[in-house]
């Protein structure tokens, strides 16, 4: 998928977790639509290689190791964008880790860690850009939630899905508060993408059946999370704030069991 | 931008508004288009226009609650055209009257147009788009989908009817390769809404409910609109997206409104 040369020129994009998966993605496609890109990621080396890829193609890109579960790290981040970039206009916080467990097989440190990065670390990277962003007069922010989560809880998933869930009112509560600076606020809740992260649970096979439990048949491929956070970060979505944004290949609109479901069900019967 | 070269797009409710701003963001991506509409001044006014600036238009007047009608705007787009990629759906009416109050034939034309006329455009599109196995449908919901307001109701049952419609007709045309998905406008400066919008008194009242501080324009709606059809929304089906500055996030109060001694502390 292509990018829009042009829409985001001008632009300066912060995305933490740009070191893979969605982030990655959105790093490359912001990069591909022209804007300027500071890639953070926890892992130094993986940050580095996707801002040389955005390098080599012609656009401007640093790197920056960042744990975003650090308030000091994160404000270190947001100081040497502006001084390197002058700015920030958007910032993408894909930053994030998975976890499973129920809540009787999920001790508190574990606990702690992934409320830490996923929603802490969204908070921490917006209150850093707010003041930045109000001052150029506006800007975008997207953040990440998911399918699971953001609208219904999946089994053996509780730090995960309720980091989502306080991503989701975290987005709708900082559109609100600073719609009147300008800056539009929302949520990505994507689908089951096929990144590393999932990579990292399951094998190819459970991924291609996951895929196929889709309406659409299939997984996301990150580059299609990353088309819409481009959208969202574009003037072409200058109305669109607080929403929670499924790209999710009908998932969360498929409820239950399909006739055909049903039918085997009947048989069986 | 012209992700819609060589593409040909069918918008029903085409020539005034939202959809005509939808027009005219396909068209300025090269794309085909044909305008259907039950004014025919103004749809001819509008086909005129676009024409005027270069681009390839058919229009044709019809009822979106009259299936016959509803085949010719799609035949009319196809033989035009050789085919058809995107449909987008506009059409729609509102009476704002308490239902104690509402008249039965106006509810039933209500539900004829919004929600019949949705089924409608969406079975004429999407045959002639699985032949191809391939298309985009977007649909216009509303926030009053979810979010009621008094002397509403027809409208709004129709609204969610929309969504829900979206979500099934999204499982059932993703094994021909069609994606559908709604847009739910907030406020929008269009004819439908002028009497609030540029109310001396209420518009501005109002407007105390927006985060973003202004009501939407058509061409506020139209971007996103242009953005579910295109291939950067490839993997979104059945899903309906609020474009509203933040009307329904749910803060109709802030802490200064309440008064709270503590909340400047």
């Amino acid at each position: 998928m292509t990018g829009h040369p042009g829409r985001l020129s001008g632009k300066v994009a912060v995305v933490t977790g740009g070191g893979s998966g969605i982030g990655r993605a959105a790093a490359l496609r912001f990069a591909a639509d022209d804007a300027d890109v500071l890639v953070a990621d926890v892992a130094a080396e993986s940050a580095e290689q996707v801002a040389a890829e955005i390098v080599a193609s012609g656009g401007r890109a640093i790197a920056m190791a960042v744990d975003v579960s650090d308030p000091a790290q994160v404000d270190a981040m947001v100081a040497r964008v502006i001084a390197e970039f002058g700015g920030v206009d958007i910032l993408m916080t894909a930053a994030g880790v998975l976890s499973f467990g129920s809540a009787t097989q999920t001790d508190p440190q574990a606990w702690n860690r992934v409320i830490a990065i996923n929603l802490t670390g969204t908070f921490l990277a917006a209150r850093a850009v707010i003041g930045p962003m109000a001052e150029r007069g506006g800007g975008a922010i997207i953040t990440v939630s998911s399918s699971t989560g953001a609208h219904d809880a999946s089994p053996g998933n509780v730090a995960y899905v309720t980091s989502k869930g306080g991503v989701a009112m975290l987005t709708k509560a900082l559109a609100v508060d600073h719609a009147a600076e300008g800056i539009r606020v929302n949520a990505l809740a994507p689908g089951p993408t096929a990144t590393p992260m999932l990579g990292s649970v399951m094998t190819p096979d459970e991924m291609r059946r996951f895929g196929e439990a889709m309406p659409i048949g299939r997984l996301a491929r990150p580059e299609e999370l990353a088309a819409a956070a481009a959208f969202l970060a574009s003037d072409d979505a200058s109305y669109v704030t607080g929403a929670v944004f499924p790209v999710d290949g009908g998932q969360t609109a498929k409820v239950g069991m399909t006739l055909a479901d049903l039918g085997t069900i009947a048989r069986q019967s | 931008m012209t992700r819609f070269t060589g593409k040909t797009v069918l918008i029903v409710g085409g020539a005034q508004g939202m959809g005509l701003a939808c027009a005219a963001r396909f068209a300025a991506e090269g794309a085909n288009l044909a305008l259907f509409d039950i004014e025919a001044d103004t749809v001819q006014a509008a086909a005129a226009g676009l024409q005027a600036d270069g681009h390839r238009v058919e229009s044709v007047t019809g009822d979106v609650s009259v299936a016959a009608d509803v085949e010719r705007a799609v035949n009319a787009a196809v033989s035009r055209f050789g085919g058809l990629d995107v449909l987008v759906h506009t059409a729609g009416i509102v009476e704002l009257k308490p239902i104690l109050q509402f008249d039965e034939r106006s509810w039933r034309r209500i539900v004829d147009v919004n929600l019949t006329g949705v089924f409608l455009t969406t079975r004429a599109a999407g045959r002639v788009m699985a032949q191809r196995s391939g298309g985009a449908i977007v649909v216009f919901a509303s926030t009053n989908a979810f979010f009621a307001e008094e002397s509403n109701a027809p409208y709004s049952a129709t609204k969610g009817g929309i969504v829900m419609f979206v979500r099934n007709a999204a499982m059932d045309l993703a094994r021909h390769g069609i994606r559908i998905n709604a847009v739910d406008p907030g406020i929008i400066d269009t004819r439908l809404s002028a009497a609030l919008v540029h109310d001396p008194v209420a518009g501005p009242d109002y407007l105390k409910r927006i985060p973003a501080g202004r009501y939407g324009t058509p061409d506020d709606i139209a971007k996103v609109v242009v953005f579910l059809a295109s291939d950067d929304a490839s993997y979104m089906t059945g899903e309906d997206v609020i474009v509203d500055g933040g009307l329904t996030l749910g803060a109709t109060l802030g802490i200064d409104d309440l008064g709270l001694q503590g909340a400047s502390d």
